[in-house]
């Protein structure tokens, strides 16, 4: 156990935390030249797509140093926003944290909400200052910034590249001596944390844990603690680049175990496993509950698939514990689920994997935050979805959840920055000079104005020279307001929105107007509304559809052309009829792309 | 019965709306025909001695070829293939390029039906598109093609256009059906990805296709020509009776093909291929003795796909009895049940076992045709 070490890679966005662990993976010789690519660990096709990590991925190593052989367990975290709660537990497996932060950038917001995230959990935080071979690497300037954010010494900052390899060997020394090595008792009752899960449709689930205390045997019987249910240990072993099969696996050590379960709902991130034949009585403390940020409504395309996307989102749920949801009913739309996101991104990955990995096509609806309903009867209701506002008639108050915005950023753009903030409905806390040309800036804003377009518009407002933290600080009052929409006088549940009641107006003429562009013409005429209550703030309307394209066709347009119409048919299958309208699934998200 | 199809990928400027393969210039012209009659050695054998009823030169602008390139090319056919000695012989031809001499010269070296490209015959259109030629040639080179002999003639025009008004558009017409032109192909002015119109349009340079002004040109257009004693025997073809293209109806009908050139198609009934889009890497590839081409095999649901698609278009429509035969019968009952709602609309009407589009339902040819899609 002395030559175990656990720790995990964590930084800002795109710092270069999987290329790094890339260079250990070569060094150590855990991966084959052949089995090499660029961020080996982001394996998923859409991590691949986006050029980000998403979820954390675990790995063991093996490293020798002065005729000592250590087994290191490394586990690559994602940066973005949306995805602290994958690194908040893949800390509890680790002893010790590389700190990356990008030599070009600087300290941004995730590296301090990360640095934090580590320092709760106790780990030896190791600062490394990488991508030192770019031309706008700034070394003595991050070193002071480093310095100063967590009151280490200069010489215990490293310097590397991920892309040239240069500072590798000098990370994987300091791994062996400055991390600790994982405290524990072999001889004590088993007790292993799940850290996080996955689904094979092969094996069932497959956990990963960390032993905490004793030894995991194949073959034994175990209970998970908090759910109490027994299991037999079909498989258990390592994380390589694929799973290895061990016999046992010890304190200490990260792994992984196979029982068989293939009912998601039996498998509890954060819960721990034990074994029976020495059974401890106490489980270690788990996660907190991961609490969503936005909701939205997942609806099948077809009403009739309603549970296989059932069965499909307990799968996602199990490679993301982060993903809730519950029954919803739409007159709309019919069977789905309402769904937590921890971000909007969230929420684009969860719709693309639920599409790609398990071929459903969904329809997504209009996200909204959580508000707190407090009615004249003094009941108080969580309204998750619009529908569940209650009447204007019965609403004593509303309470929105507000946010505290973390901006760092060069003096240049306060002003826009300012502009961007105010406008949507911030106010400025504090402002601070981290350094004569980094500027800290702390706005409370109510968190459904970030949820959108906020960070799209930072970057835009700001060349990209800003980066962005958040975290809730509770409910207050505010002057929220459900705005429907009409076609043709039908209401349509599912294009609904909560909304400030001073946007109400402008968002309504907007949400309208984008809709008129994306509902096809139909052979009648459509009128687009939208109302607060019987009172309505914008109309449009789609005259009705005299021609599609006929286009000609030559010879050479045949297979080009049975491709379009063969693309059109698909469309058509997304679309739903609302009353006597067709409506494509883009429509009910037509709400996000209002600047467009 | 198989027709054969030549690109020639040469045009004097680029029309805005235009995203066929051309290049405006000529400098590579020589090699290109030497490599088309390469193409025609290594493909001889790709129509299995069908005979050959239509010849096709498109493009591009095959009225820019000299006379002596025309020669060659057909030559070769002639020598290579198997060709009806009645075959339709058709030439695009910009009314530019038709002066009295060049008219004479096309016949002389076999050409027997021009398809000219009018597209309209006022001036304020043709400057909008961006075409070659004015008002005053496109009615000149349609009186000298008469003139020189040319009694099968088809002009192409355009409407929708932002410049041309429902009037404008009558007289266009009136001014095709007055001359006895005998076969008119019409199109609905199209933006296609990518050409400069697209372009200008997202900028904002031009207005966006006005698709109701389209609607109306076209049922102004179905109403005139039958007037006139024109069949509607496909979505954007007209002829007087007796004077149907071979060549286009070949396609519409699933008959094989052969395509030389860049970018041409060709399909042999199962299986559709297109050659490379680029004059340059067209011959450098043939000079190796490869023909750059790509190949897409036809799964029965896309042969059956593209039968609905094609038919759909022609008056003779969607032979229900064909599709049975070659899809199986329930192919022809799972598609009888989706024409449902359009026979009821009264989009189309079942006519000698064969489901037909109305004038209406002609409005939504595309729209139709991918709601009968099989999957
Ligand atoms: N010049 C240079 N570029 C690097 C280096 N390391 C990574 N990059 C580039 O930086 C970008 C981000 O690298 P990743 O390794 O995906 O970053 P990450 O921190 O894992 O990103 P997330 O997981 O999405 O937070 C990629 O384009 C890399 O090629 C480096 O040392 N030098
Ligand atoms: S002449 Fe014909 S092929 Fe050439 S650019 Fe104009 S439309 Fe296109
Ligand atoms: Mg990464």
């Amino acid at each position: 156990m002395k030559n175990i070490r656990n720790f995990c890679i964590i930084a800002h966005i795109d710092h270069g935390k999987s290329t790094l662990a890339d260079r250990l993976l070569e060094h150590t010789k855990t991966i084959s030249e052949r089995d090499m690519q660029a961020q080996v660990l982001d394996d998923m096709d859409l991590e691949r797509e986006k050029g980000i990590t998403i979820k954390s991925h675990a790995i063991q190593m093996n490293y020798s140093q002065n005729g000592q052989q250590y087994v290191f367990n490394l586990i690559d975290t994602p940066g973005h926003v949306d995805f602290s709660y994958e690194v908040s537990r893949a800390l509890a497996a680790c002893e010790g944290a590389l700190l990356l932060v990008d030599a070009a950038q600087g300290i941004q917001a995730q590296t301090i909400s990360n640095l934090y995230l580590a320092l709760e959990n106790d780990l030896e935080i190791i600062p490394v200052i990488n991508k030192i071979d770019m031309d706008g690497a700034m070394i003595p300037e991050v070193q002071d910034q480093i310095i100063e954010l967590i009151g280490c010494k200069v010489e215990d900052i490293l310097l590397a590249s991920g892309k040239t390899g240069i500072g590798i060997e000098e990370i994987l020394k300091a791994i062996v001596e400055r991390i600790p090595a994982p405290k524990g008792d072999p001889e004590a009752p088993l007790q292993a944390l799940i850290f996080d899960s996955v689904f094979n449709s092969f094996r069932g689930i497959i956990a990963y844990y960390r032993i905490y205390n004793g030894t995991i045997k194949k073959g034994e019987k175990i209970k998970f603690i908090n759910t109490d249910q027994e299991y037999f240990a079909d498989e258990v072993g390592i994380l390589k680049l694929g799973l290895q099969p061990e016999k046992e696996v010890k304190t200490g050590d990260v792994g992984y175990i196979i029982t068989g379960i293939k009912n998601a709902k039996e498998v509890k991130v954060g819960d721990t496993i034990t074994s029976m034949a020495n059974p401890s009585k106490e489980a270690i403390k788990g996660f907190e509950e991961v609490k969503p940020m936005v909701f939205a409504g997942i609806f099948p395309v077809n009403t009739e698939d309603f549970e296989e996307l059932r069965d499909c989102m307990e799968k996602l749920q199990l490679n993301d514990a982060s993903l809730t949801f519950e029954l919803e009913t739409s007159q709309a739309l019919g069977f789905g689920f309402r769904c937590g996101f921890l971000g909007m991104l969230h929420m684009e990955i969860i719709q693309e994997r639920l599409e790609r990995e398990f071929n459903q096509t969904v329809i997504t609806t209009v996200p909204n935050v959580s508000f707190i309903a407090h009615t004249t009867r003094q009941e108080t209701i969580t309204v998750n979805n619009p529908s569940e506002m209650p009447d204007p008639s019965r609403l004593e108050r509303i309470e929105e959840p507000f946010i505290k915005a973390q901006i760092i950023t060069k003096p240049d753009y306060i002003g826009n920055i300012m502009t961007l903030c105010l406008g949507k409905r911030g106010l400025l806390i504090n402002q601070s000079y981290l350094t004569p040309t980094r500027v800290e800036l702390i706005f409370e804003m109510p968190l459904t104005e970030i949820v959108f377009d906020f960070y799209d518009k930072l970057k835009s407002q700001t060349r990209g020279y800003a980066s962005f933290d958040y975290s809730p600080i509770g409910r207050r009052d505010s002057d929220i307001v459900k705005m429907d929409i009409l076609l043709n006088g039908d209401k349509v549940d599912a294009l609904s929105a909560l909304i400030h009641r001073s946007r109400a107006q402008d968002f309504g003429r907007k949400l309208c107007e984008k809709l008129k562009e994306l509902l096809p013409r139909q052979q009648f005429m459509i009128a687009i509304q939208a109302a607060i209550g019987a009172k309505i703030l914008a109309r449009e309307t789609i005259s009705a559809m005299r021609k599609d394209v006929t286009a000609k066709c030559y010879g050479g347009d045949i297979s080009r052309k049975r491709k379009l119409l063969e693309k059109q048919k698909e469309g058509k299958k997304r679309m739903r009829q609302i009353g006597n309208v067709e409506v494509p699934q883009e429509a009910f998200l037509a709400v996000l792309k209002l600047d467009e | 019965m198989a027709g054969i199809y030549l690109h020639i990928p040469f045009c004097k400027q680029a029309c805005y709306y235009c995203n066929f393969h051309f290049s405006t210039s000529l400098a590579q012209r020589p090699q290109l025909i030497q490599q088309m009659l390469q193409e025609m050695v290594l493909q001889k054998d790709y129509l299995g001695n069908q005979p050959v009823s239509s010849i096709y030169f498109g493009g591009g602008t095959p009225s820019l070829l000299p006379q002596e390139d025309l020669r060659q090319l057909l030559d070769q056919l002639y020598t290579l293939f198997n060709i009806n000695t009645d075959a339709e012989i058709t030439l695009e031809a910009n009314p530019d390029d038709l002066s009295p001499q060049k008219l004479q010269e096309l016949r002389t070296a076999g050409i027997n039906r021009l398809s000219i490209g009018i597209q309209s015959f006022h001036e304020e259109d043709l400057r909008w598109m961006h075409r070659a030629h004015n008002s005053e040639q496109a009615l000149q080179c349609i009186l000298d093609a008469k003139a020189a002999g040319f009694k099968n003639l088809t002009i192409d025009l355009i409407y929708g256009g932002p410049t041309l008004t429902d009037e404008g558009w009558a007289r266009n017409v009136q001014q095709a059906i007055g001359l006895g032109i005998t076969h008119l192909s019409c199109y609905a002015l199209t933006v296609e990805p990518g050409t400069a119109l697209d372009h200008f349009i997202r900028k904002k340079k031009m207005p966006a296709v006005d698709a109701d002004k389209a609607a109306r040109h076209f049922e102004q257009l179905m109403n005139r020509t039958a007037q006139a004693g024109y069949e509607h025997y496909e979505i954007s073809n007209f002829a007087l009776p007796g004077w149907h293209s071979r060549h286009n109806s070949s396609y519409w009908q699933g008959q094989p093909y052969l395509g030389l050139g860049p970018s041409a198609h060709s399909f042999n009934g199962h299986s559709r291929q297109w050659n490379l889009a680029s004059n340059a890497g067209y011959i450098k590839s043939l000079e190796q003795g490869i023909i750059p081409f790509e190949r897409e095999e036809l799964t029965p649901v896309m042969m059956l796909n593209e039968y609905i698609m094609t038919t759909l278009r022609t008056s003779a429509g969607c032979v229900l009895d064909t599709v049975a035969g070659r899809f199986g019968e329930d192919s022809r009952d799972q598609l009888l049940q989706a024409a449902h709602p359009f026979l009821q609309k009264k989009w189309m009407v079942l006519k000698n076992n064969a489901l037909v589009l109305t004038p209406e339902g002609r409005l939504f040819a595309d729209g139709i045709a991918s709601d009968l899609f099989f999957s």
